[in-house]
């Protein structure tokens, strides 16, 4: 149920942030007292819509981006070697950063939602893929006795069934058969093109075939996975997503975009994935962890707001799409609050690229060290920006007005 | 805190728009108001933190969060503060029984068995303790690291009983029967007394410690004095007042936290030093620690502090009719609305708050058709702790069914009232008389909160 918006909410503008109550700073109060417009009905229409393209360009690239991984992988399978393996590596590099630009489409049982487990689940226990030399226990990839025949429904089925880190499908578990463990401090994971080499009789080679299979049947799969999410943004015929994103209200889709922006922004990125690292100094946390790609990742998750706040995105071909953005929908009616969620947004695209690779180095040390200063402030620009993000929400009345509280 | 100010000023402002001749957008507050529940309906409504945590301790959360989701390896492990699962175990995560922070299910016929475990015991020992049995303890363990067995392999089969509404509408309900196949550890004994148990959500627990013992005192009327029938007790286990578990058999959360990691992944703690097997499964003792105590103070407490902000999912839409005849039929009598919190002086964000959870955290008498017949403490057989029902209508978006009461039996609310017999009865023949109608708001109801 939608509600309409209020015709006096100067009052709970002007009292929705004092200073005296928790999380809310004094210096960010830039919509205190600001008094609130009306949304411009079409300017926010004309936002989703861009919203809406980009979803679907973004996953578009992402499933061009899986499918030339695929051919990657075929051609190191077919012929394992330094050179074919690093050109697997480099695809699946390719492949996250659009992949990454979708994050913030997540969060509100949108397409993603239903399959996200599936696609970048993460931490993954690397274990439960393949265990290591000593380790007392098997993982798929070994476990020839209950799982004779790897196929994609079982992978489907074992992801995740054993608790949140037992994970068996996406792009982690593809990056760890690429990779490896990273035990390299300068580096990312050290796999040998031979743990593809299926010549002989020997265990290895028993173990690289089914290593090899598991990794072609999970790219296939991820790539499945990338195509529903989607085939639920095209604007083909068919009814889809987009169309019952796009049905008015445009509130409600208003309230969807923000509502991913701030769970994304705060507790998916801030929280999970920096302020555990940071907090720990454990690579075990870090995103992508076997690969040390997640400097990248974090820079492509902030961009990914970025994108939708100005409404605009580069697509892999380097193509561009623009259109008024959610930022400018928002600034409409609160046009302090639009601006400030704007800079606030870049700011954090910044911090997120002053972090320096190989993130597992950048997350050691003290406070002081380069590394740990520029994740520290991406995590508070982040967080500034979910707070933002949702009282954005609550000003603006949006669904259920006095209960929104996701940027925590 | 926050919240609240919202509303207060939600209702000004709805106040206010009368005038204006549009009908008001803000309903009436319900009869209960929390102001640390969250409102987000998808499948992190059990996963969110406290909404007024500080930094702090929002970090901790997260940190929290990543211990209770990982996986913990046999030992010795190249990441040693990981390491200690088993040698007997249930699972290898916390997250793997209460996934997303949810409730497990009994397994279907051929699947593993996860977010379900036995409890077993031969007697009952000092203070009505259960007493362990000599060889497999008190809990069955179904997993077990490489080249060691697991303890048994747990069939269950359901009978089935037909019953009806009083408007003739039939229904049936399900008795389990467990049978426990391949012993790993010899014989199991025959009289063997044997209590089923789903994992909980997690959620909420930190409000459900903070509220205060003479709250629940005053709730308690194990005589039935005010002689509604309805009794109430506190469970009286070691270190205090039981509040957590199916029988209330855990006094807060940190040894609720404890008593998980041993009896269901093996690893000790400074609370529970010993190991999960016994003397007499001695291929398990031959086994490498990781570590004495396998989890550390450090690590404990970040899970407990990870368990204790949890935010409840706050109640959807409010359904005036399936909350009068809730009233109506007595279920508030143990499944009391609203709680309220201490003074919490390490956690001050949980500090006087008012929450809704359903509950009174006391044991009554449930009627013998729900009797594990295994007594623990001052809980008898058929004696339960009120389930809170916070959430419940959220388990299906969350974890994937809809399975109810302590050994999941129950398909949905309406059979888990049909359950209710013992001081429950009045309450659940008021709602065998309600017509369809009022079943399905009363339902509605409970699954709204």
């Amino acid at each position: 149920m939608v509600r309409t918006r209020r015709r006096i909410p100067a009052l709970v503008l002007l009292l929705s942030c004092a200073a005296w109550l928790p999380h809310c700073k004094p210096k960010a109060t830039p919509n205190q007292g600001e008094k609130l417009r009306d949304l411009d009905d079409r300017l926010t229409i004309s936002a989703l819509r861009s919203y809406a393209d980009i979803a679907f360009a973004a996953y578009d690239d992402s499933v061009r981006g899986v499918q030339a991984l695929g051919v990657a992988i075929e051609a190191l399978l077919a012929a394992p070697s330094p050179q074919t393996l690093a050109r697997a590596q480099q695809a699946w590099l390719a492949a996250r950063i659009p992949y990454v630009q979708t994050e913030v489409f997540r969060f509100y049982d949108g397409p993603i939602d239903a399959v996200e487990l599936q696609i970048n689940t993460w931490p993954i226990d690397e274990s439960f893929v393949e265990a290591a030399d000593g380790e007392r226990q098997l993982g798929i990839v070994q476990d020839t006795e209950r799982f004779p025949v790897l196929s994609a429904g079982l992978l489907a089925e074992l992801n995740g069934k054993d608790g949140e880190t037992s994970i068996s499908t996406g792009y982690h578990v593809l990056e760890f058969l690429l990779w490896g463990r990273d035990t390299n401090e300068a580096g990312p994971g050290e796999r040998s093109y031979h743990d593809f080499v299926t010549q002989g009789k020997t265990r290895a080679a028993a173990l690289a075939e089914r290593r090899g299979s598991y990794l072609r049947i999970a790219c296939q799969l991820l790539e499945q996975h990338l195509v529903q999410v989607r085939e639920a943004w095209s604007a083909g015929e068919a009814p889809s997503y987009r169309e019952h994103f796009l049905a008015p209200p445009p509130e409600r889709g208003l309230y969807l975009a923000l509502r991913g922006m701030a769970k994304l922004s705060g507790p998916e990125l801030a929280g999970e994935r920096l302020t555990v690292p940071y907090e720990t100094k454990s690579q075990e946390n870090e995103h992508s962890c076997f690969s040390d790609n997640t400097h990248a990742d974090v820079v492509g998750d902030a961009l990914g707001v970025e994108n939708v706040c100005l409404g605009r995105y580069t697509r892999t071909d380097g193509t561009r799409i623009s259109g008024p953005g959610i930022c400018a929908a928002v600034a409409h009616a609160l046009p302090l609050l639009g601006r400030a969620l704007t800079r606030q947004i870049s700011d954090s695209v910044s911090a997120a690229r002053s972090i320096p690779a190989p993130f597992d180095r950048a997350i050691v040390g003290d406070d002081k060290a380069a590394g740990r200063a520029a994740i520290k402030r991406t995590i508070v620009s982040l967080r500034e920006q979910a707070v933002l993000t949702e009282r954005a929400l609550n000003s603006l009345a949006l669904e259920e007005p006095v209960r929104v509280s996701v940027a925590r | 805190m926050r919240l609240a100010v919202f509303r207060m000023l939600a209702a000004s402002a709805g106040l206010l728009s009368c005038c204006d001749g549009s009908p008001s957008r803000f309903e009436p507050p319900s009869p209960v108001q929390t102001d640390l529940s969250v409102a987000d309906a998808t499948r992190d409504a059990f996963s969110l933190p406290l909404p007024n945590l500080n930094d702090a301790h929002r970090s901790a959360f997260f940190v929290g969060n990543s211990l209770f989701n990982q996986n913990w390896l046999t030992a010795p492990a190249s990441v040693a503060d990981r390491d200690g699962l088993g040698p007997l175990f249930n699972a290898r995560s916390c997250s793997s029984c209460h996934f997303k922070d949810g409730r497990g299910k009994p397994p279907e016929p051929g699947e593993p068995t996860r977010g379900f475990l036995l409890r077993i015991s031969v007697a009952e020992g000092v203070d009505g303790a259960p007493l362990p049995d000599g060889t497999y303890g008190d809990q069955l363990q179904t997993n077990a690291l490489l080249g060691l067995p697991a303890e048994v392999k747990v069939q269950i089969q359901y009978t089935e009983q037909a019953g009806q509404f009083h408007d003739g509408e039939p229904y049936t309900l399900r008795t389990p029967h467990y049978l426990l196949n391949e012993p790993g550890y010899g014989p199991l004994p025959s009289d063997l007394k044997l209590s089923a148990r789903v994992a909980p959500a997690v959620f909420g627990m930190g409000l459900l410690e903070a509220v205060p013992e003479q709250t629940l005192v005053a709730l308690a009327d194990p005589d039935d004095r005010d002689g509604d029938g309805i009794s109430g007790k506190l469970n009286r286990v070691p270190n205090g007042v039981g509040r957590f578990g199916w029988k209330a058999e855990q006094p807060n959360v940190r040894s609720q936290v404890a008593a998980a990691f041993v009896g269901d992944m093996g690893i000790t703690s400074a609370l529970f030093a010993h190991e999960n097997h016994t003397a007499l499964q001695g291929a398990c003792a031959e086994q490498a620690s990781g570590g004495e105590p396998e989890l550390s103070d450090a690590a404990l407490t970040t899970v407990e502090s990870y368990v204790r902000t949890l935010a409840a999912p706050g109640a959807r839409k409010e359904d005036g009719q399936g909350r009068a005849l809730f009233a109506g039929a007595g279920c508030p009598a143990c499944h009391v609305p609203a709680l309220r919190t201490g003074a919490v002086a390490d956690l001050p964000e949980l500090s006087r708050q008012s929450f809704a959870p359903y509950t009174d955290l006391l044991l009554h008498d449930l009627g013998e058709g729900l009797s594990d017949g295994r007594p623990s403490y001052r809980a008898s057989g058929s004696e339960w702790r009120t389930a809170p029902l916070w959430g419940l209508g959220l388990i299906e978006l969350v974890n994937g069914h809809g399975l109810l009461l302590h050994d999941g039996r129950a398909r949905g609310v309406a059979e888990a009232i049909l359950w209710h017999g013992g001081e429950a009865q009045a309450a659940q023949q008021a709602f065998v008389n309600m017509s369809a109608a009022e079943r399905t708001a009363l339902v509605s109801f409970v699954e709204s909160l």
